[in-house]
Order: C-alpha cells, then structure tokens, then sequence
C-alpha cells in the first residue's frame, strides 16, 4: 500500500510541473524554485507532514519535500535553540541532500565526461 | 507582410498580430501524452525511495527521520551517476516533470553543469559553475526556511508557545 | 565596381565566380538526407581535440584548407578571409585563422554568417580590393547548446518548435574573373535589415526570424525585379519546418507564391521521421553546409541554374533573453547563376 500512495502522489506532483512546464512560460528551473518555496509553506503550516504519513516517498522524493525538510527544521530549532534557529535550523536539516548534491557532483564530474547528443 | 518596407511606420499592432499568429499556429507540446510520461515516470521514482525507505527503517532499523535523510541522499546519489553516465538526460526526454521534479533531478541539475565546466578547469570551471542550473533552489529553499523560522518564532513569542 | 539597385541590392559588374567549396559534417548529419553531399564526415563530436571548442575551429580550418586546395590555388593566393561562428567572441574562427595565415575579419551575423561572409568577399572582389577571397562559417551542436541553452548532460525536454543546431562547416572560395567560364557566379547580394516582431520565445527561432527573411526577399524581389519563378531554388538557412510554413504564408498575403520552388536547409539537414529534431536543424553551419555540400555540387551539375540563398540569423544572447528581451532576426540574400 505505501509503493501505491507513494506511486500516485509523487506521479501527481510530477504532472502538475509537467502541465505547468507545457501550459504556461515558467522554465523548469523556475518550477523548482516554486516547488520548494510552496513545500516549505506547506512544512510551515504543518500540511506537508501530513502528505509525508501518508504517501511516503512519494511526498519526500519530490522537490516540495526539500522545502518541506527546510521548513519542518527550521521550526524544530527554534524550539530548541530560539532565535538563532531561524538562520540554522533550515540548512542544518537539509544538509544531507544538499553536501550529497556537492560532493556526488564533484565526484561524477571528476569521473566522467558529458557525451554529445544524438 | 504589412508593415514589411514600412519599418519607419509604427506597426506595433501588427507585430501583436504576428505574436498572436505565431502563437496560435506553432505546434504545441503533446500535453496528454507529457502528462502520462511524467506521471509513471515521477511515480516510479518515488516507488524507488520508498523501497529504501522501507529498507532503511525496516531491515537496517534506522529511526524515521536518519531514514528519510538516508533516502534523500541515495536518491541524489543514483540521479547524479546516472547522469555521469549519460542516462539521466536520455530517460529525461521522454520523462519531462518526472525526472525534473524529483530529488534525482535536483542532482542532475548539478551534476551536469559540473561535468560540463570541466574543461575550463577544476575550480573555476567545475566548481564554480556546478550551482548554475540548481543555485537558485537553494537561494529560494534557504531563503523560504529563514523566512518560515521567523515567523514561527513570532508567533511563539506573540501566541504563544 | 559594383552596382547599387534599389534600396538594399547590390549587382555585381565583374564576374565573380565560386571556384570551390568544402563542408563538414557531424555524425548526426551524416545520417541525414544531405550526407552524400559533404566532403568530411566526423565520427565524433571531438574530431581528435580536447573540447568541443577546439573542435570546431578544427572544422573551420580543414574546411578552409580542403577548399582552397580543391580551388587548385595555396593559401597564400587567398587575399582575404571573412569569417564566422556563434561562440562568444568569435573563437571558432579567430583560432582557426590563427593557422590558417590569411588576412582576416570576423563576423558575427548568427546563423546567417555563411551568407554574411560571401556578400562581402564578392563585394570586396566587386570593388577591386581583393582577387580571391575565402568566406567560412561554422557551427557545433554542444558548443552552441552550452552557450545558449543548457549542459548537455541537463534532463530538459525540447519543444516541438525547437530547432538542432548542425554540427557543420562550410568553406567557399570566391575570385574574380572567369577564366574557366563555367561559374557558378554570385550576380546580386541583397543586405537584410534587422527585423524584430517581438517573439520572445527562444525555442521559436523559426517564427521569430521568418518576418527577417520576408523583408529580405521582398526587398530583393522589388530592387531586382525578379519573382520566386525566377529561380530554380529559393533557399533559407534555418528557419526549420515552423518557420518555412511562416515565411510562404507571409509572402502569400504580398502576392509571392513560394510554394513551389522554396526550401529551407532547416529542413533538408535531416530526416524528419528518423532523426529526433524536433522543428529542424539551424547553426551557422546548417547553411553553410548545405550550400557548400548540396547547393554547390547541384549547381556544377547544372541540376540548378540560378539560385536565391537567403541565411538567416537570430540576434539574441543569453543575457538578453535573461533581460526579456524579443528575438531580433536578420537576413542576407545572395543571388547565384550559371550564366552572367
């Protein structure tokens, strides 16, 4: 049952950014910019961990999850630490998927060439 | 063309027509078959987290929230050899969204522009140009988090907490 | 010296004749319609260099010694060199004429470069201030989809409006006289002016250059007084299979029937059902190729008599697309014969 929710609901959120991507101007980049300032109002007002319990990652995979990951531990540091939380509560959550992105792509970039298109 | 010798003469509503022509008669992306594609494509990435998920927190017992992390992180590292390997890109195409929206997207937008900068050097080309497609995800997330703390933290102070 | 008709045409006075040509050609367009045409055929995208950069300047260089060598003259016969590419500043042809020892102006006229290059090495020829003279102009899929649009290895769909950028050279070499008397020789040029109807979409290049190459062909059409009919073939460079569409029907409302002896090099490039292109190929070599491998060879064989070329360019950059701004097209015709 969760492969189920996780399948339709992260498939869901694709196709609204597909729809978006084909009916209106906004690059993707600007889809994913959107995508994680909504997922971290979403974390903000406490919605998005409700999705989260029910589709898994289907909810976490996506993008608005990041935003969601930014938001729900921004907040988790300002109960712990106060004001302070609010500049490192954010990054600090998010850490893992953000130094995984730097030092993967360092990684790969070291290893392999980009390959021309056909 | 109306307009065409006479460039001295205002024919901006002419060119609004020209826009409006072009609009209307260029082909237009498949958006039926764009949202199918997205949508198994989408899904079935999500399906692949949650089966590390499950395997995170059910076989390797990590608690939920090192689980989600771990997640994250094997996600961003598959999109990111995938890309090296010239497979993301070719699974791009016909995926749309649902190769963009995930986190494995996330690592290609920054994996490719590293690989693509190599040549013009280690550290100001690969290094320096890796957040060129996804810098401003983070610019915004970051931003977002900042903003969301504040207001939390008023909100404490004023509501209560 | 030359002579001005009109407002925008030049007709040459002495003959001005192509003496060879030369074109290279990526893997992608050896698989093309066009493949037999062309004389070089990479096999990869690097041609044996370390970056896609130099490879490209290595295309302009081989194409330019493969025509002077084929014209039966040494490069030091060349008198002078116009050269062109889309990379910033010019570098695919500053470095390939940095071996090459000849005389040198680069251009910049974006995908209409090729055209560029001969309207003035036959009006410089015309004027009396060169004899023999070299136009070359280049293009490279990944060194133009780095700077224009996104890594290459970027998971981005295209629209079906977008067009390929040719991975393609294309070298001619021009002198005055007319010695072996067989031409083909470059009788009008028609310099185009920038046109821009405000089509900010920069994967509808076809649609945004289309009102450029209409002001061109009329403008050419009323300074000669020549129709479509007056040609065998009426060629555009890159205006790909949205924008052809476009231009006949625009000339369509001023009376002009293009639709019998009109194409576009767009187009012809590569095979629509077979090769995944989208709306067709463009680049400076996609002209340039197509004239130099098809064009050229069809006029030699007198399968073509008299031909209108007409390149076609869009004037953007990255920085001014990120601006908002439209997508200013141009234009250039050339008016070639077999008889003067």
């Amino acid at each position: 049952m969760d492969y189920l929710n996780a399948f339709w609901v992260g498939g869901l959120l694709c196709v609204i950014a597909q729809i978006l991507i084909d009916k209106t101007k906004l690059t993707p980049a600007r889809i994913l910019v959107l995508y994680v300032v909504i997922g971290a109002i979403l974390g903000g007002i406490g919605i998005y961990d409700k999705l989260v319990d029910f589709a898994g990652a289907g909810a976490t995979v996506p993008l608005m999850g990041f935003g969601n990951v930014l938001a729900d531990g921004v907040m988790k540091a300002v109960d712990q630490s106060g004001f302070i939380g609010i500049i490192t509560g954010g990054t600090a959550a998010a850490a893992g998927g953000i130094a995984a992105a730097v030092f993967f792509g360092f990684l790969v970039a070291l290893i392999f060439d980009p390959k021309a298109k056909k | 063309m109306p307009g065409g010798n006479n460039q001295n003469k205002d024919n901006s509503g002419y060119k609004k027509d020209y826009q409006d022509y072009i609009e209307k008669t260029s082909p237009k992306s498949p958006l039926f078959k764009d949202m199918i594609m997205a949508f198994l494509f989408g899904g079935a990435i999500c399906v692949i987290g949650q089966a590390f998920m499950n395997l995170y927190k059910d076989v390797l017992n990590m608690d939920a929230e090192n689980a989600k992390i771990a997640v994250s992180v094997t996600m961003v590292f598959i999109g990111a050899l995938l890309t090296g390997l010239d497979i993301y890109p070719k699974i791009a195409k016909y995926a749309g969204a649902g190769t963009i929206v995930p986190i494995t997207g996330f690592a290609n937008s920054v994996a490719s522009p590293a690989m693509e900068f190599k040549r013009e050097g280690l550290v100001l080309g690969m290094s320096a140009k890796m957040f060129v497609v996804a810098g401003p995800v983070l610019v915004y997330g970051i931003t977002s988090s900042v903003v969301v703390g504040f207001i939390y933290w008023l909100y404490k102070i004023l509501i209560g907490g | 010296m030359a002579v001005r008709l009109g407002n925008q045409t030049i007709k040459t006075e002495k003959p001005i004749t192509i003496s060879s040509t030369a074109s290279i050609v990526g893997t992608k367009e050896s698989e093309g319609p066009l493949s037999p045409y062309f004389d070089v055929h990479m096999e990869d995208a690097e041609w044996g260099e370390d970056s896609w950069e130099k490879c490209e300047s290595k295309m302009q260089r081989e194409a330019a010694k493969l025509a002077v060598q084929k014209s039966g003259y040494t490069s030091d016969d060349i008198d002078i060199i116009f050269a062109g590419d889309l990379l910033n500043q010019c570098i695919s042809s500053g470095f390939s004429a940095r071996e090459l020892r000849i005389p040198f102006y680069g251009l910049y006229g974006a995908c209409s470069t090729m055209i560029e290059g001969i309207s003035l090495a036959a009006a410089i020829i015309d004027g009396g201030g060169a004899d023999k003279a070299l136009a070359v102009a280049s293009s490279h899929f990944c060194t133009a989809e780095r700077q224009y649009r996104n890594p290459l290895e970027y998971g981005g769909q295209r629209t079906p409006t977008a067009q390929w950028t040719v991975t393609g050279a294309g070298a001619a070499v021009l002198k005055c006289g007319m010695e072996s008397g067989d031409g083909p020789y470059i009788t009008h040029i028609t310099t185009g002016k920038v046109v821009d109807f405000g089509i900010t979409d920069t994967n509808n290049m076809g649609g945004a250059m289309a009102p450029a190459a209409c002001d061109t062909l009329l403008a050419h059409f009323a300074d000669t007084g020549r129709k479509p009919e007056d040609y065998d073939l009426i060629l555009t460079g890159d205006l790909g299979k949205v924008g052809r569409e476009v231009l006949i029907n625009l000339l369509e409302t001023e009376d002009y029937d293009m639709r019998n002896n009109y194409n576009d090099t767009g187009c012809m490039m590569f095979d629509f059902d077979k090769q995944d292109v989208h709306a067709g190929g463009s680049g400076c070599g996609c002209v340039a190729a197509t004239f130099c491998g098809y064009v050229y060879k069809m006029l030699k064989e007198r399968k073509l008599n008299r031909v209108l070329i007409v390149g076609t360019g869009a004037l953007l950059s990255p920085t001014s697309s990120f601006q908002g701004e439209s997508v200013p097209g141009i234009a250039h015709a050339i008016a070639i014969s077999n008889e003067l």
